[in-house]
């Protein structure tokens, strides 16, 4: 075997799309939109000659639509969109939510609110990928901080999606999306690659929203002799709609502990000096990159600073960030929005400890010489 | 069945484990479509598992739930683009839309008309019944002028949707209308439509007594059925009939009808033409695009 490795000059958005078809991505449905466009590029030139297939369809209701129905069907299915395309696929993000349905949809987030600044970063969208659906419901969302992160967080993504039977967002920002950095192309065979189980019950005992399959549940695809009911109404185990409460709080509840009961396989982040550190900085996506830097350069100047970065940013690591908190005086969450996350580390934090913002959101990055200043304002 | 010596064919296509009774109205049109539908898929022998049958929100959207396919119930107007995906991904099956007049023509209007557009191999059966029936009655685009609804009660002023020529406007090659009394021509139309290998719109003319009915001095199931009876005039018949006779009744029949490679099968040549001879003999992928789908899925 070829050990040598494929080294490549990409952004994040070509990271993400070479990502997805070397995960077995073989479906893509978008709608053309600033800064996610070389992505649906990517996939309409790439995805035939692994025969697959590439539709541009008429909004990104229909796109969203489209990769839930190839999924069901059997397909590793993605989409990729910015903020205003984001809020229209909220409906059918809900859909997903509800129907269990494995699939992975890319925002690059630019700056809003509306059509905002399209070629400008942002994490304004961060919340919304939370609870921008209605009603209750959990999903994962993923905001790599590098290129090269990018192409393993499209893995886990498709993974996470696949095993959970469950949407994913891969939340990327247009820092992340449009820069240029070296990556390292790993081997398929390093990758860990999940795929959807097969029913091996016959087909009269397939229960698609079965009792005892709360997470790696066997998902049986269209055409493929089980014959099965996707409900969007809430329903019974058989996929029938159902109004009774019983009913409803069974189904609520297994799509609940779907993801709490596994919060420890799903969650991922990463830290430095947080084991003596006084003050911490909690950033992600292409923020953590400035905020890393910061800690380097106070860590010189004897400050004990420490960053923890949330790669899974949803669900919230709030457990460890609370044991990461205990010895630590002061906050500070850099974000490009007016505040979104502070909101969960707020949520995490004891009365001892002050939580401050550092918030950009004039469509330009935060550097590390302001997270270091504003450290410095509120030590 | 008791008091059934003989259990009709298409009992077989009924969910085994769902237990009817349905929420559909007594008396109305959508159990006609039903069982036009299953007759249809009968007559023309596709297997249960080959058949998946998609739809949005409304009344006549509740119909999959009921049938022994691979069933989706989506969200309001988005059932074509959920069929669209399971197409595409498993091209062998025989997808079939079941939509209303608002969830296709109103809130799906975009999907619609760009589905046919494609010429996606879909074979879409709409129930008009010219109202909002789940929702108690509102008006919706195909309700005619002057009617009445929840939501006009002084009578509708919006001009309707000819839902026929709208699919005309927007490229789809097979187009048939007709009306719930005419059962036997819906199965045979349903089943003309789901063979033809290209984008098929069904238009069903059904009613809602009692809301749009009731709204408008016809509350009886039986009388709305007259009213179809009596309105309905065949594609041939009307060729002879000057536009003043033709005010206000239905054609039916196949309206519209032309040879067109539905976007699969142009897929399959383009991926044939421009895509194979691209591959390494040696690759896996090195299989016709059908295989590539069994292979992938």
């Amino acid at each position: 075997m070829d050990q040598q490795k494929i080294v490549r000059f990409w952004q994040g958005n070509e990271a993400c799309a070479y990502a997805a078809l070397n995960v077995g991505c073989r479906f893509f449905g978008g709608y053309p939109i600033t800064p996610s466009t070389e992505i649906a590029e990517l996939m309409s030139r790439e995805l035939p000659l692994v025969n697959g297939t590439f539709i541009q369809m008429e909004d990104e209701i229909a796109s969203i639509g489209s990769i839930l129905g190839a999924s069901i069907a059997g397909m590793k299915s993605m989409t990729a969109t910015s903020g205003p395309g984001f809020s229209l696929m909220q409906e059918l993000l809900g859909l997903g939510c509800i129907t269990e349905v494995p699939c992975v949809i890319v925002n690059v987030q630019r700056a809003g609110p509306s059509t905002g600044l399209p070629t400008q970063p942002s994490q304004g969208d961060v919340m919304q990928a939370r609870w921008g659906t209605h009603g209750d419901h959990y999903l994962i969302a993923i905001s790599p901080s590098s290129v090269q992160e990018t192409y393993t967080a499209t893995f886990q993504c498709f993974n996470l999606a696949e095993k959970y039977r469950t949407p994913v967002i891969l939340l990327l920002d247009e820092v992340i999306g449009h820069m240029r950095e070296k990556t390292v192309i790993p081997h398929n065979f390093e990758m860990e690659i999940y795929d959807r189980k097969k029913p091996t019950v016959p087909s009269k005992d397939y229960l698609h929203y079965g009792a005892d399959t709360v997470c790696d549940a066997p998902f049986a695809s269209f055409g493929e002799g089980y014959r099965y009911h996707v409900e969007s109404l809430t329903h019974d185990e058989k996929g029938f709609p159902t109004n009774k409460p019983h009913e409803a709080l069974r189904m609520l509840d297994r799509q609940k502990s779907k993801f709490e009961d596994h919060l420890d396989e799903i969650i991922d982040f990463d830290e430095s000096g947080t084991e003596d550190a006084e003050v911490l900085v909690v950033a992600y996506g292409g923020v953590a990159r400035s905020a890393r830097q910061t800690v380097k350069n106070l860590r010189k100047e004897g400050l004990k600073v420490g960053i923890f970065r949330p790669l899974v940013v949803w669900p919230f690591p709030e457990k460890a960030l609370r044991q990461r908190l205990e010895k630590v005086r002061l906050v500070v969450v850099p974000e490009m929005n007016w505040g979104q996350i502070i909101i969960e580390v707020e949520r995490q934090a004891h009365d001892g400890v002050k939580v401050v913002g550092l918030n950009r959101y004039d469509g330009q990055i935060i550097t590390p010489a302001q997270i270091a200043a504003k450290i410095k304002e509120e030590l | 069945m008791p008091g059934l010596d003989v259990v009709p064919p298409i009992f077989q296509y009924l969910r085994p484990e769902k237990k009817l009774s349905h929420v559909w109205c007594p008396g109305c049109g959508n159990g006609v479509v039903f069982n036009a539908l299953l007759r249809a898929i009968h007559k023309l022998g596709i297997p249960r598992d080959d058949v998946a049958l998609i739809s949005g929100i409304g009344c006549s959207s509740r119909m999959p739930v009921y049938a022994d396919f691979c069933s989706i119930h989506t969200a309001h107007g988005r059932a074509l683009t959920f069929a669209t995906g399971v197409k595409l991904a498993k091209p062998k099956m025989k997808v079939i839309v079941i939509t209303g007049d608002g969830d296709a023509t109103a809130i799906g209007g975009n999907h619609f008309i760009h589905t046919a557009r494609r010429n996606i191999d879909l074979t879409v059966i709409l129930i008009d019944n010219y109202n909002y029936g789940m929702t108690g009655g509102q008006y919706s685009p195909t309700t005619p002028v002057g009617k009445r609804a929840t939501t006009a009660p002084y009578g509708n002023v919006e001009k309707p949707f000819d839902i026929c020529e709208l699919a005309r406007g927007a490229g789809a090659p097979f187009i048939a209308r007709t009306t719930v009394y005419k059962a036997t021509e819906l199965a045979n139309l349903i089943a003309r439509g789901i063979e033809k290998d290209s984008f098929a719109l069904v238009d069903v003319i059904s009613f809602c007594h009692t809301i749009h009915g009731r709204l408008n001095k016809m509350p009886q199931a039986a009388a709305m059925m007259k009213w179809l009876k009596s309105s309905a005039v065949s594609i041939k018949a009307a060729a002879k009939m000057t536009p003043e006779q033709l005010e206000g009744k239905i054609t039916t029949g196949v309206i519209h009808e032309v040879e067109e490679k539905s976007y699969s099968a142009k897929y399959r040549e383009f991926w044939n033409d421009k895509i194979r001879p691209r591959l390494d003999s040696d690759t896996a992928f090195n299989i016709t695009w059908e295989q590539g789908r069994e292979f992938l899925c």
